[in-house]
């Protein structure tokens, strides 16, 4: 699915990722931990292709095509989607609105689909605007459902969110990484940045890596990487790898 | 209802296209009443409404004998030269609306002045809410497509709000990139009553100059001015408001979205809060798609202690992150942009009949079609 070979990052005139390499296949999810400013919202947002995160050295590859220069919505159309940590706001355009345009879909089949992750009161405000984390992120989950991309990108899918709702984002999660669906048929793949690692009882995940300092230094199961960095910090699980 | 306007009073197929961008409904459907005023003939004026006239400016003065003090009262004769050369007109032309007490229109009265050949069309218009009446008024101004340089609109609005009265007024202009456009309009409202200005222009205007004054100067009386214009190469919009607080509880909200994308733009607001317990709020956003330039001059007056005046100005481009937010669902830049650029200019108006907001919305959603 990804490919991502070598790749530099820089942002603001500073390199923020170095080296960076990655492979994801079909139907593989994994998760990316590392302490904050590690750079890991940075590497989702250059896999998605935004202007202000400039590839100075690397390949990105999806899907065997090479889209390391390709506009963010040519990638979007060819099946990349992506849940930010921090969205912006946009004045006057309304939830309800982007959503009819993103997807082509009915007023009423929006409607239906808003309902599931308790949005349909949103509809009609500015998208973001005052927004609370947890409206956020299933503001963000139904625009991901409507758009139904074959590679999720989810950055921190679970911070800020109640018991509650995390059960029901992590359903949905599920449901666009297609859990219910056999490994061996699955195709959807993911890539889920988590500090909490509460995300993991909704989607079966294969491999772990933990960043640092804009590099990937660790793979492992993620429970395992998980459990480390809760006993011991990053700072030991990371020098554990330098043995 | 009244008989529908035909082809043959002369009106091109293509101009009426441009009445209905507009907000005029040459059927009269979904209109209780309707003024057409073709260059300076009044083609028809009629309205269904119990307890709404709607009369052609010199019959309504005939018919009214009170009414030559409503005239010239709010907008003086002297006020500056377009003022001047309607007050020396022989035969004045225009409307005259009036909602007797406590009548309510739910259907609005369209206003249509169309302008088909190069000359100045002037107009006289007096529109009165008396007390607990609601009149609502959709005012279309177009010129047809061929109209050249030369051609030219003055109009004076004087607008008389009575107590616990409302009138709202939405004004959609389809102009040409060689029309000169003058308004000078001037509003009063009583104890309790409510001033609705709407304006609207999407399309090309040579200039256009306007700084419409409401007076509140009845107890809790309220004006509210909202624009939505785009400002095209070649034209010029100086756009104003401005509300005079002069009663305790009277308040304002003077509302601007201002695009340009080759046009100068200026926008001028003023709010005199004189005395206290009076309110306003002066609101300014701008967006520069293409060159031009978009100047806000936002005032605000506040001459005593409890008069409490705001403003918020902001003149910039779309940020790229808002555009590439977009795109990573799926919309290409240019979607992408005309979304947010649709957003931006997507006032709701509280108060208003839905009819006249859907007539409002069409208006920027055939922007939009063509690209904006
Ligand atoms: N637009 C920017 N301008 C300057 N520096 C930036 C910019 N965006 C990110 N950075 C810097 O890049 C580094 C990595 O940021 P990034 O957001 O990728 O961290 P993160 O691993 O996602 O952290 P967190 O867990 O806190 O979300 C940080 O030091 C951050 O300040
Ligand atoms: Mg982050």
């Amino acid at each position: 699915m990804l490919e991502i070979s070598d790749l530099h990052v820089e942002v603001g005139g500073k390199e923020i990722l170095h080296d960076i390499n990655l492979n994801i296949r079909d139907g593989e999810t994994h998760v990316l931990m590392g302490p904050n400013g590690s750079g890991k919202s940075t590497l989702l947002m250059a896999i998605m292709g935004f202007s202000t995160f400039n590839i100075r050295e690397g390949t990105i590859r999806f899907k065997g095509e090479d889209v390391t220069q390709m506009p963010v919505h040519e990638r979007a159309l060819r099946g990349m989607g992506i849940m930010f940590q921090r969205p912006p706001t946009i004045s006057g355009l309304k939830l309800g609105k982007l959503l009819a345009a993103t997807s082509k879909k009915k007023e009423d089949e929006i409607l239906a689909l808003a309902r599931t992750v308790n949005m349909d009161q949103f509809l009609s405000r500015d998208i973001n605007r005052g927004f609370s984390g947890g409206e956020i992120k299933r503001s963000e989950i139904l625009q991901l459902m409507m758009q139904n991309p074959d590679f999720v990108m989810l950055d921190e899918p679970e911070s800020g969110v109640d018991l509650e709702n995390i059960h029901l984002l992590g359903a949905r999660i599920g449901n666009l990484l297609e859990k219910e669906v056999q490994i061996v048929n699955r195709k959807k793949s993911g890539l889920i940045i988590t500090h909490t690692g509460y995300i993991l009882d909704y989607v079966d995940a294969n491999i772990g890596h933990v960043m640092c300092d804009g590099e990937i230094k660790c793979h492992g199961s993620p429970r395992e990487i998980l459990k480390e960095i809760k006993e011991r910090g990053y700072k030991e699980c990371l020098e554990c790898r330098q043995k | 209802m009244p008989p529908e306007i035909n082809n043959e009073q002369g009106i091109p197929n293509e101009d009426r296209e441009r009445l209905a961008l507009s907000g005029i409904n040459l059927s009269l459907a979904g209109r209780c009443g309707s003024y057409f005023q073709m260059n300076q003939d009044v083609v028809h004026s009629t309205c269904s409404e119990e307890g709404i006239d709607v009369l052609p400016y010199s019959e309504a003065l005939k018919r009214y004998e009170w009414l030559k003090d409503y005239a010239w009262n709010l907008v003086p004769k002297d006020k500056d030269e377009y003022t001047r050369y309607v007050a020396e007109q022989k035969e004045p032309q225009g409307y005259v609306i009036i909602a007797k007490k406590g009548s309510n229109n739910i259907f609005p009265v369209q206003a249509c002045l169309y302008l088909g050949r190069e000359q100045v069309q002037h107009v006289h218009n007096i529109i009165i809410a008396e007390e607990n009446a609601e009149l609502h008024i959709v005012s279309g101004c177009a010129s047809g497509t061929h109209v050249g340089r030369g051609g030219a609109h003055y109009g004076i609005s004087e607008f008389y709000v009575g107590k616990n009265a409302k009138i709202s007024f939405t004004m959609i202009h389809t102009w040409g990139q060689e029309i000169e456009v003058y308004p000078r309009s001037a509003a009063i409202v009583e104890e309790g009553g409510t001033f609705l200005s709407n304006y609207v222009c999407m399309q090309p205007v040579k200039k256009i100059q306007m700084y419409p004054t409401a007076h509140c100067r009845g107890r809790d009386s309220v004006a509210r001015f909202s624009s939505v214009v785009i400002g095209t190469p070649g034209s010029t919009m100086d756009l104003g408001s401005r509300a005079v607080l002069s009663a305790k509880g009277a308040s304002a909200e003077l509302i601007t979205r201002a695009i340009t994308k080759g046009g100068t733009i200026i926008s001028r607001g003023h709010i005199s809060g004189q005395v206290e317990g009076t309110k306003g709020h002066l609101e300014c956003k701008g967006l520069i798609l293409k060159d031009g330039i978009i100047y806000a001059i936002p005032e605000i007056e506040g001459k005593v202690v409890g008069t409490e005046l705001t403003h918020e100005a902001a003149v910039g481009k779309i940020a790229r992150e808002e555009i590439e937010y977009l795109m990573s669902r799926g919309l290409d830049e240019e979607m992408a942009t005309a979304t947010i650029i649709r957003g931006f200019l997507d006032v709701k108006i509280t108060g208003l009949p839905d009819a006249l907001q859907r007539s409002i919305d069409s208006a920027i959603d055939t922007a939009e079609k063509s690209g904006f």
